[in-house]
C-alpha cells in the first residue's frame, strides 16, 4: 500500500510535531562489555568470540569498567544526574542474533537520567531534554541468504555472525520534543549531529553511521495544535544525517495524510527506507512484545562513588559547542562562515592547521576550498584525506611567502594528497616554485610581445588594462609558475 | 613402588587416606584410578551414575600424579583422589549434557573454574554424573537418561538433582563427588545417600562454566563420605575467580582446619523450630532429635530458635528459581550448538525454535520455564517475582537474628528418606517438599551442610542432620559435622554406610563383574 | 484465579515451547496448582522491605580493559547444527528487531 501523502506545508499548517530520538552508540572500548574479546569491525566471522559473548552454557559477564566510565562521561557531557546505585537487567526476547536469548541492558535503573543538549537551528536554540543515557550489549549480526537482495523478507535461510555480539551500546533517549513547528527535521539531524560531535570530542566512539557504530530511532507524532501529543511511531533503520531529517520529514507527512482522511495513527514500529525516503510498517506482531525485565542475578549492582564521578567529570575534555565558541571568537568568523565549517566538518582540521602556524583565514579557505573538492570527489571525509593539517600550514605558508601562488599551491596540495612526500620536497623535486627571475620572465614576456603585436599596440596606446591578455600568455608559456605580477610589470616597462 | 591394598581396599579408602597413600608411595595414583573404574565397571549397571565414563583421560591424569611425584614435584592434598564430576559443569574433554536431550553430544569448548582447580590439584576426573535435567529435580528421575539409583535400595531414588555424584560416592564408584546446591540438590541428595554433602557460602566457589539454573541461588560444592574428604575437596574448589561477578573475594574460610577440630564444646546451637513437625517422617525425627541430645551431651548448648519466614521458602523460592531458568534456559535454541529438529527449509526460525525446545525439554524443565515466564510477565512481576524477593529479604533477616542468639542453626536435611522412583514422579508439588528444609540457605546464601544422622527404624534408611551457619561461616558448620561423626561412629562402631547392602556385581545379563578396568566405553 | 488452559499456550509461546493440545491441557492443571501454592508470597506483611536479587552485598565488580584471547573459529563452530561461509546457519528469520 503507498501512503498518500500531504505536501510538508501543508501538513505543518494543521499539525504540531512532536520529536523524540534513541540513539545507540557502539563504544570504542579495547573489548567488550563483559569479555575481554576486541572490538573489531570486519574481521573474520566469528573470529572475535568467546563463551560469553557466544552466550554458552555456563559462562558468565563480568562489566568493563571501561564501558560504565565512558557512559558516566557521556551522561556528565550531557548535564545527566548519575545514578548512586544501579542495576543492569535482562531483557528477554528470542532472536537468533542474540545468544542468550536474552539482552543484558538496563531497565528501570539507567546509569545515567535527566539531561540536556542544545542545539541550533536557523539561530534559533532548541533545548532537547535527555531522559537517560544507559548501558547495554550489541548483538550479532545476521546475513540474508536467498530472496531479493539480502533482505529480511523472502530470504531462504541465515546466516550470523557473532563478532559485533556484546560489543558495549549506549542508548541516549530524548525526552519529547515539542515546539519546533517546520523545523521538526531540522531540529533531528542538528541533534543527532550535535551528539555525534560531543562523542567524537569526548573519545569514546568513532561514531560512524555508515559502520552502524551510530543508530537512530526517529519518533514521530503529530496532532493539531494546541491538541493532546498524538500516538507516536518509531522509525528504525536510519542511517545517516540526511536520512534522520528525511525520515521525520515523511512520517510529518504522512501521519497527517492519515489523520486528514479521519484515519488513526497506530503505534508500531517503522522502517526507513533509504533508496525510497519513505518508511514501511513492520510486520505486526500477534502479541504485544513482553520482555520480562528482571534485574541480572549473574552482575553485581554499579554504584558509583562521588568521588569517581567527579574524577571523571574534571577529566572531561572541552565540549563541543564550547569549543566552537572560543574558536569562533578566536578566528573572527561570523556565525555564517562558522557553520560552513561546522557542516563540512572541518572544525578539527581547520583548528589544527592554524595550530600548525596558518592563519585563520587561509586554513578556512584551504580545507574549506580546495579540499573540501577533493574529498566530495572521493566520497570522503576531510579528516579522511591523506593530508595532514601541518601539512596544509606549511602550503599555506609557501605561498605567503611568495614561493606559491594560488595555482601552485593547488597542484602541491594534489602531489601530497596523490603520496609524493612533503609539500617542500614537491616544490623542489617538480620545480613548482613561482618564477619572479627577471631573466627567465623577460624571454617568455618578449615571446608573448612578438606572438601578440595587436594586444601590444593596444598597450602602446595607453590601454593599460590589455595587459592582462599578454600576462596569461607568459603565465600559459611558463605553465602557470611565473609570478604573475612581476609579469606585468615586466611588460609595462617593455610597452612604455 | 610397592602396591599395598586390594582394589576393593582401595575403593573404600577415604580421600584423604588415599591422598596420603599416593604421596607416601604406597599406591599409584594409577593404581587407584584402575579399582575406581572396575568398580565402575562393576555397580554401573545397577546405579547408573554416570553420564559419561573418562576411562583414558582419568588414567592419564593419573599418570601424570605419579610422574609428577616421582620428580618429586610437591602434590596437593588431594593429587591422585578421583572424583565424580556433575554433568552440569563444563569440560574441554568430555561431553556436558546437564541430563537433558537438548544438550546431548554438546562438547564444550572450554573447562569451567572447578573444573580447572580440579585438575589443577592432580584430582582424577573419573567422568560426568547424571542429574535431573538442568538441575531441577530431587530425584534424577528427571535425567532425559533415565533415573539413577540409592545404593542402599535400588529402587529408590538417590535425591537429587545430583544424585548421580551422590550414588557414585555411596556405592564406592568414587570417593569424591561434586554437586551444584540451587535448593538442596546436594545436601538433599547427600542426606538421602547417607553421605557429606556440603552448599558452600554463596559465590564461595565460582560459578564459571556451571551450566546455569537459577544464577542468585546456584552453588558447586562437595559430597563425600566423610566431614574431612568434604572438606579437603571444599578448600580446592574454593577462592575467587574473577570470571565470577558474584565470586566472594575473601578468603576461604578454614574448613580442614575446623574439620579436623571437629569440636563442639561450649557451642550454641539452635534447633529451627519451623523445619519440624506436620509431614516430616517420624523415623527422621527421632533420629535427628537423639543427634541433637547427643551434640549437648558433647558441650553444646542447644536452643530453640524460632525462624518464621522459613515457611515461605518454599513458595518464594518456586517462583525465584523458575523466573531465572526461564531466561537462563532460553538460550537453548537449536541455533549454535545442541538439538536443532524441524528444520525441514520451510519452517522458520521462531517454528524450529519451539519445536527444537518442546522436543528437547523434558517436563519437569517445561512447567518451570512456564512458571518463571509467568512470574516474570507485566502485570504479574510484583505480585510474584517481586514478592518472593521480599521474602527472601525476610529469611535473610530471620538468618540474622537466629545467628545472634546461637553460632549455628540445625534440622532435618529432609522431611522424609528417599523415596520410591515413580512414587512422586507426575506430581510436582509433592516432589518439590523434598527440598523443604535446605531451601531457607539457599535464598540466603549462607553455607550448609547434610551429615548423616542414622537410619529411619521404619525403613532402614539413611537420615541426615543439616548444619546451617551465617555467611562465610562455613568452617563452623565443619566443626559441628566432623564432631557428630566422630560421636556417632563411636556409637555405630564404624561409618553409617558400612551398614549399607553390598552391592553384588553386575545385574544379570551385563558384563562379567571385577577384572581389570575396559579403556573406555563404560557407561557412555 | 486459575491458570487457563488459554493462557498456558500464551506461556508456550512466550516460552518458544510448541506444544501439544495433550501437554496444554496436562500443564494446565498443575501450573494452577502450583502457581495457587506458591502466591502464598502475598500472605507475607512485606511492606517497605526491599527485594533481595543477590545473595552477596558486593557492588562495583568490573574487569580491566585488556583484551583475551578468543576461541579459534572452527571450535566455535564445531558444536553448530550447521554452518555456512563461517557463519551459524539458521533458518529464515520472520521479522526484523
Amino acid at each position: 500500500m503507498t501512503a498518500t501523502l500531504v505536501t510538508y506545508d501543508d501538513a505543518l499548517a494543521r499539525y504540531e510535531p512532536v520529536l523524540g530520538l534513541e540513539t545507540h552508540v557502539e563504544l570504542g572500548t579495547v573489548t567488550k562489555m563483559f569479555c575481554g574479546c576486541p572490538t573489531v569491525f570486519g574481521a573474520e566471522p566469528n573470529s572475535a568470540v568467546c563463551p560469553v559473548c557466544l552466550g554458552l552454557p555456563g559462562s558468565l559477564p563480568v562489566a568493563s569498567r571501561a564501558a560504565i566510565e565512558y557512559t558516566i562521561r557521556i551522561g556528565l557531557a550531557l548535564n545527566c544526574s548519575i545514578a548512586t546505585w544501579c542495576r543492569f537487567a535482562r531483557k528477554n526476547y528470542f532472536y537468533p542474533d542474540m545468544p542468550k536469548d536474552f539482552q543484558i541492558s538496563q531497565y528501570d535503573e539507567p546509569l545515567c537520567t535527566d539531561g540536556w543538549l542544545d542545539v541550533t537551528v536557523e539561530g534559533q536554540v532548541f533545548r532537547i531534554g535527555i531522559e537517560r543515557v544507559h548501558l547495554e550489549e550489541d548483538t550479532g549480526k545476521s546475513l540474508h541468504v536467498g530472496g531479493a537482495t539480502g533482505r529480511i523478507h523472502g530470504a531462504d535461510h541465515s546466516l550470523v555472525d557473532y563478532n559485533r555480539s556484546g560489543i558495549p551500546l549506549v542508548e541516549v533517549v530524548t525526552k519529547p520534543v515539542p515546539g519546533t513547528g517546520a523545523l521538526a527535521p531540522d531540529v533531528a539531524r542538528a541533534y543527532v549531529t550535535e551528539l555525534r560531535e560531543l562523542l567524537r570530542a569526548l573519545g569514546v566512539s568513532d561514531v560512524r553511521m555508515e559502520e552502524g557504530s551510530l543508530r537512530c530511532d526517529v519518533n514521530t507524532s503529530v496532532a493539531p495544535a494546541g491538541l493532546p501529543w498524538g500516538t507516536r511511531t518509531e522509525t528504525k533503520n536510519v542511517n545517516s544525517l540526511r536520512s534522520v531529517e528525511r525520515a521525520v520529514r515523511f512520517e510529518i507527512q504522512r501521519q497527517a495524510a492519515v489523520l486528514d482522511s479521519g484515519g488513526r495513527i497506530v503505534q508500531e514500529t517503522r522502517h526507513f527506507q533509504e533508496d525510497s525516503g519513505t518508511t514501511t510498517a513492520g510486520r505486526s506482531k500477534e502479541e504485544a512484545q513482553d520482555y520480562r525485565y528482571f534485574p541480572e542475578p549473574d552482575l553485581v549492582p554499579v554504584a558509583p562513588s562521588r568521588e569517581w564521578v567527579e574524577e571523571l567529570r574534571a577529566a572531561l575534555p572541552e565540549l563541543p559547542a564550547a569549543r566552537r565558541v572560543r574558536l569562533q571568537a578566536q578566528w573572527g568568523l561570523s556565525d555564517l562562515d562558522m557553520d560552513a565549517l561546522r557542516n563540512a566538518g572541518a572544525l578539527e582540521m581547520v583548528e589544527q592547521t592554524v595550530a600548525a602556524g596558518a592563519a585563520p583565514a587561509d586554513a578556512r579557505k584551504w580545507w574549506l576550498g580546495e579540499l573540501a573538492r577533493r574529498a566530495n570527489e572521493d566520497g570522503t571525509e576531510l579528516a579522511a584525506l591523506p593530508v595532514t593539517p601541518a601539512q596544509v600550514a606549511r602550503v599555506a605558508a609557501l605561498v605567503s611567502d611568495g614561493t606559491l601562488n594560488d595555482k601552485l599551491a593547488r597542484q602541491v596540495l594534489s602531489f601530497v594528497l596523490a603520496g609524493e612526500g612533503e609539500p617542500e620536497q614537491i616544490v623542489a623535486a617538480r620545480g613548482l616554485a613561482v618564477v619572479s627571475d627577471d631573466g627567465a620572465l623577460t624571454a617568455a614576456v618578449d615571446e608573448a610581445i612578438a606572438a601578440n603585436p595587436d594586444v601590444a599596440a593596444k598597450i602602446r596606446d595607453g590601454k593599460v588594462a590589455a595587459a592582462g591578455a599578454l600576462v596569461g600568455a607568459v603565465m600559459k608559456a611558463t605553465r602557470g609558475q611565473a609570478d604573475a605580477g612581476r609579469a606585468r610589470e615586466l611588460i609595462l616597462e617593455r610597452l612604455r | 613402588m610397592a602396591s599395598t591394598g586390594t582394589p576393593a581396599e582401595l575403593t573404600g579408602m577415604t580421600a584423604a587416606q588415599l591422598a596420603a597413600a599416593i604421596a607416601g608411595g604406597e599406591v599409584s595414583a594409577v593404581e587407584v584410578a584402575t579399582a575406581h573404574l572396575d568398580r565402575i565397571t562393576a555397580v554401573e549397571p545397577q546405579v547408573h551414575a554416570f553420564l559419561h565414563v573418562a576411562a583414558d583421560g582419568a588414567l592419564a591424569a593419573a599418570r601424570a600424579v605419579d610422574e609428577r611425584r616421582a620428580a618429586g614435584e610437591p602434590l596437593g592434598p588431594l593429587a591422585g583422589v578421583p572424583l565424580a564430576l556433575k554433568d552440569v559443569l563444563t569440560t574441554s574433554d568430555m561431553p556436558t549434557t546437564c541430563g537433558s536431550r537438548i544438550l546431548e553430544g554438546w562438547q564444550p569448548p572450554y573447562d569451567a573454574t572447578i573444573t580447572r582447580r580440579l585438575r589443577e590439584a592432580g584430582v582424577v576426573l573419573l567422568g560426568k554424573t547424571n542429574m535431573d535435567e538442568f538441575a531441577m529435580g530431587s530425584s534424577t528421575e528427571n535425567s532425559a537418561f533415565g533415573p539413577s539409583r540409592n545404593p542402599w535400595d535400588l529402587s529408590r531414588v538417590p535425591g537429587g538433582s545430583s544424585g548421580g555424584s551422590s550414588a557414585a560416592v555411596t556405592a564406592y564408584e568414587a570417593p569424591l563427588g561434586i554437586g551444584t546446591d540451587t535448593g538442596g540438590s546436594i545436601r538433599q541428595p547427600g542426606a538421602v545417600c547417607g553421605i557429606v554433602g556440603v552448599k558452600p557460602t554463596y559465590g564461595g566457589s565460582s560459578r564459571y562454566g556451571l551450566v546455569a539454573f537459577a544464577s542468585s541461588l546456584d552453588t558447586p560444592g562437595p559430597l563425600a563420605r566423610t566431614v574431612l574428604d568434604a572438606a579437603l575437596l571444599h578448600e580446592v574448589i574454593s577462592g575467587h575467580d574473577p570470571c565470577d561477578s558474584t565470586s566472594v573475594d575473601a578468603p576461604v574460610p578454614p574448613v580442614v582446619a575446623a574439620a579436623r577440630q571437629a569440636d563442639v564444646a561450649g557451642l550454641r546451637i539452635g534447633v529451627v523450630s519451623e523445619l519440624s513437625g506436620e509431614g516430616y517422617q517420624p523415623g527422621v525425627l527421632a533420629r535427628f532429635g537423639e543427634a541433637v541430645d547427643l551434640l549437648e551431651s558433647l558441650g553444646a548448648k542447644v536452643i530453640e530458635v524460632s525462624c518464621p519466614h522459613f515457611t515461605y521458602a518454599l513458595p518464594a523460592y518456586y517462583l525465584i528459581a523458575p523466573s531465572e531458568a526461564s531466561s537462563n534456559l532460553a538460550r537453548f535454541d537449536a541455533m549454535r550448538y545442541g538439538l536443532r529438529t524441524g528444520d525441514d527449509g520451510t519452517r522458520s526460525a521462531e517454528e524450529v525454535m519451539a519445536l527444537t525446545r518442546a522436543a528437547g525439554f523434558g517436563a519437569e524443565v517445561k512447567r518451570r520455564i512456564m512458571l518463571g515466564t509467568y512470574a516474570l510477565s507485566s502485570g504479574y512481576y510484583d505480585a510474584y517475582y517481586g514478592k518472593a524477593q521480599q521474602v527472601r529479604t525476610l529469611i535473610c533477616r530471620d538468618f540474622d537474628a537466629a545467628f545472634e542468639q546461637v553460632d549455628v542453626l540445625v534440622s532435618p536435611t529432609t522431611p522424609t528418606t528417599a523415596f520410591r522412583i515413580g512414587e512422586r514422579a507426575d506430581d510436582p508439588m509433592a516432589m518439590y517438599l523434598a527440598d523443604l528444609c535446605t531451601i531457607p540457605s539457599d535464598l540466603a546464601g549462607n553455607a550448609a551442610l547434610s551429615v548423616p544422622c542414622g537410619l529411619a527404624p521404619e525403613d532402614g534408611l539413611p537420615v541426615g542432620l543439616q548444619v546451617m551457619a551465617p555467611v562465610l561461616g562455613d568452617d563452623r558448620m565443619y566443626r559441628v559435622g566432623a564432631a557428630l561423626e566422630a560421636a556417632l561412629e563411636q556409637r555405630w562402631g564404624g561409618p553409617l554406610l558400612a551398614q549399607a547392602p553390598p552391592l553384588i556385581g553386575p545385574a544379570p545379563g551385563s558384563a562379567a563383574p571385577g577384572g581389570t578396568a575396559a579403556d573406555g566405553g563404560i557407561g557412555r | 484465579m486459575p491458570i487457563t488452559r488459554d493462557e498456558v499456550a500464551h506461556l508456550a509461546r512466550l516460552s518458544r515451547l510448541a506444544l501439544s493440545e495433550d501437554e496444554l491441557s496436562h500443564f494446565a492443571g498443575q501450573l494452577d496448582g502450583i502457581i495457587s501454592a506458591v502466591a502464598r508470597v502475598q500472605e507475607v506483611a512485606a511492606e517497605g522491605i526491599p527485594p533481595m536479587t543477590h545473595a552477596v552485598p558486593v557492588v562495583n565488580v568490573f574487569r580491566d580493559d585488556v583484551e583475551v584471547p578468543c576461541l579459534p573459529q572452527q571450535a566455535v563452530l564445531s558444536q553448530a547444527p550447521a554452518t555456512e561461509q563461517g557463519r551459524f546457519r539458521v533458518p529464515r528469520i520472520l521479522e526484523e528487531d
